[in-house]
């Protein structure tokens, strides 16, 4: 088994507003092993910036962490003074926010805006920090570095910015690098060279990505393990194959049934809204919107089930004594390609 | 850029042009003539008068050389002051307004900054909400109340500085103090409405995940971002406070323009109103050509030559 950095356990985040607690982190737990891509999807609102945030220790003012820790190899991280969370952002874990246009100084060259975690982190004379800025804006691939480190962000279009952006993030070889939506904002070229632009990076410089999207779509190709988010919870994870052809929780059906595939091209987005988490739900927060809710899903909060050593779904369905259903056409077809590739697999081993 | 000053100037003339010739018309229009006991003058009197300062000839005339006498640097005899030139009544007096209104102004941004940017960094805190009511106070105190507790308590109580009268540095302590507290409060008000909005930005969300100190995202990069805004505020303020505080010098007893200006209007002394209001409005042609400037170099995406470099 790999190295493990980061190891989130019952993390529960409330936010104190004029209506009450919204109680936005609800026993959230997940790990992050070296070297692994990991993605937290699920639909606006479900927790997911709330949760990288809590990792940063960049929670707004109105939150309060209930419970739960964040352990940072052996240290836990909700424990650590503002001070020592200073020195551990930008150098041990790093981010990248999503959107470009708006998450650079409009009145700092960009020469700088990268070189200054090098000047805070590792104690280098700016001369030096900006020639390592240098090599960095290279690596992401600017065309003409030399002229464009001292140009200002007005000056690069969104794509650019983005490199930029990442440059910043991974200027001081950050163990951990959490990617909020980072391509949400581009347009869909431009999104796939970014996407390629990570992965690319994550091999040369050795990070852990904690990658956040709510578009199941560009989780294939960056991800080894998924977890998805619904209303402050976990209620699958797997690795990337398991939730995309044998997912288990009614809500991973949903998501994928509203992704655009090949082979389908009809659109089903899941009806209704989330539950309010000022008043979360007592059972599964999803029932309310599941064609496959059953009685106890309103009355208890289903416990994880284990499908298998590395996949858990937390629904009702997976109860010994569950009635047997029948998931979207969509998936079933998917858990059928799911079976033939396992038999594929036992067949070479 | 060469092109770019060049035709900044041109606008600035035609913008001085243009000041001078509804400045002289308007003025025309003002009721009463400049002879304070026109009751008691004969009408042979009234006519050499009018005669020895040209106010006998139509004011389409009068204007035209009025407009001619500007282009060589005449402005004009005053009315009132024994026959003095304009020019050298608004030179005598200019400096020491000039001197208290730029101090007031250094005075007051210089506070105002450090205030609003204390105000901004604690928001919705006490901190905040007392840098609220001090600027509010500093905004509705009428400056001369202030200027007479401060002569009172700090001159007269405790004898620090001058009461009143113009000399040495410490002479325009308290008249700089009393003068400036205006655009302090209206400084630190500024600067915290565009600091909270800075610090809610996202470049400043990723100064911290990128892990500076909160002075270090204050210093180098909300502040810059902030003082954007009031550039604009800046420049034209001051302009109106060197060009003098007509009740803070009566006050202070100081020898300055201001005083000059409003009694050239209650006793229609055309050359002097003239004067000053040409003075006036040329430092504030020549700020705003400054402010533009000093915008680019502040802002980036502003540079001045708005072709590219
Ligand atoms: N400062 C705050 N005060 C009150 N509620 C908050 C605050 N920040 C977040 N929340 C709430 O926490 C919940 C989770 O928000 P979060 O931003 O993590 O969602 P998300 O999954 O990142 O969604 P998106 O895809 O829109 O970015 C939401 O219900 C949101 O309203
Ligand atoms: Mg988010």
């Amino acid at each position: 088994m790999s190295e493990r950095i980061l190891d989130i356990k019952n993390l529960e985040i409330n936010f104190h507003t004029y209506a009450g607690d919204v109680k936005a982190i609800r026993d959230v737990s997940f790990h992050l092993d070296k070297g692994e891509t990991l993605a937290i999807v699920g639909e606006s609102g479900s927790g997911k910036s709330v949760t990288t945030k809590s990792l940063m220790g960049l929670l707004a003012n109105n939150a309060e962490v209930v419970g739960g820790s964040i352990m940072y190899h052996d240290q836990d991280i909700l424990k650590k003074s503002e001070k020592e969370m200073q020195s551990i952002r930008g150098k041990d874990i790093a981010m990248i926010f999503q959107d470009p246009m708006t998450s650079l100084d409009p009145t700092m060259k960009i020469g700088q805006q990268i070189a200054e975690p090098l000047i805070k982190h590792k104690k280098m004379e700016k001369k030096k920090a900006w020639a390592q800025a240098l090599d960095i804006l290279k690596l992401v691939g600017i065309v003409n570095p030399e002229k464009r480190i001292n140009e200002y962000p007005h000056q690069f279009s969104g794509g650019m910015r983005q490199r930029i952006v990442i440059a910043i993030a991974l200027v001081c070889y950050p163990e951990v690098l959490i990617a909020d939506e980072p391509t949400t904002a581009l347009d869909v070229t431009i999104q796939a060279q970014i996407l390629d632009l990570m992965k690319e990076l994550q091999s040369k410089i050795e990070t852990s990505i904690i990658f956040i999207t709510h578009d199941l779509g560009v989780v294939a190709g960056m991800a080894d393990r998924v977890a998805v988010m619904y209303a402050g919870k976990i209620v699958e994870y797997g690795t990337v194959d398991e939730i995309f052809y044998n997912p288990q929780h009614p809500y991973t059906w949903g998501l994928l049934n509203s992704m655009p595939t090949l082979s389908s091209t009809l659109l089903e987005a899941i009806p209704g809204t989330p539950p309010d988490l000022l008043d979360p739900p007592k059972g599964d927060a999803f029932a309310a919107r599941s064609a496959y809710a059953m009685k106890i899903d309103v009355e208890k909060q289903p416990p994880f089930f284990k499908v298998s050593d590395t996949h858990y779904a937390a629904t009702w369905l997976l109860h010994p004594d569950a009635p047997k259903v029948t998931p979207p056409s969509e998936i079933v077809r998917r858990q059928k390609l799911f079976s033939q590739m396992n038999a594929n697999k036992s067949v070479r081993a | 850029m060469r092109k770019y000053l060049l035709k900044r100037v041109f606008y600035m003339v035609l913008t001085l042009f243009l000041v001078a010739t509804i400045t002289f018309f308007l003025m025309k229009l003002m009721p009463g003539t400049p002879y304070s006991n026109q009751e008691k003058m004969t009408p042979q009197q009234i006519r050499i008068m009018n005669e020895q300062y040209g106010l006998n000839k139509p004011v389409w005339l009068q204007y035209l050389i009025y407009l001619g006498g500007m282009l060589h640097g005449d402005l004009g005899t005053s009315f009132q002051y024994s026959n003095q030139p304009v020019s050298y009544l608004i030179s005598s007096r200019i400096g020491a307004s000039a001197q208290l209104g730029f101090q007031a102004m250094v005075f007051g941004v210089f506070f105002g900054i450090i205030i609003g940017s204390i105000a901004a960094i604690n928001r919705n805190t006490w901190i905040d909400t007392l840098c609220t009511i001090l600027s509010i106070i500093g905004k509705s105190v009428p400056n001369f109340v202030l200027a007479v507790l401060l002569q009172f308590y700090i001159a007269l109580k405790l004898g620090w500085f001058p009461i009143a009268d113009w000399g040495g540095f410490s002479y325009t302590v308290l008249p700089t103090i009393a003068l400036g507290v205006g655009p302090l409060a209206e400084t630190a008000r500024f600067i915290r409405t565009g600091m909270v909005d800075v610090l809610n930005s996202d470049y400043i969300e990723l100064a911290r995940a990128k892990g500076l100190t909160k002075f270090g995202i204050v210093y180098h990069h909300a502040l810059r971002n902030s003082l954007i805004p009031l550039v604009t505020l800046i420049g034209p303020y001051t302009v109106a406070l060197m060009t003098g505080s007509m009740v803070i010098e009566n006050i202070f007893s100081i020898p300055g323009i201001g005083e000059q200006f409003v009694k050239s209007i209650t006793t229609n002394d055309y050359p002097t109103i003239m004067g000053v209001t040409m003075l006036f409005s040329a430092g504030l042609v020549v700020v705003i050509l400054l402010t533009d400037i000093v915008y680019g170099i502040i802002d980036p995406r502003i540079r001045l030559s708005g072709n590219g470099d």
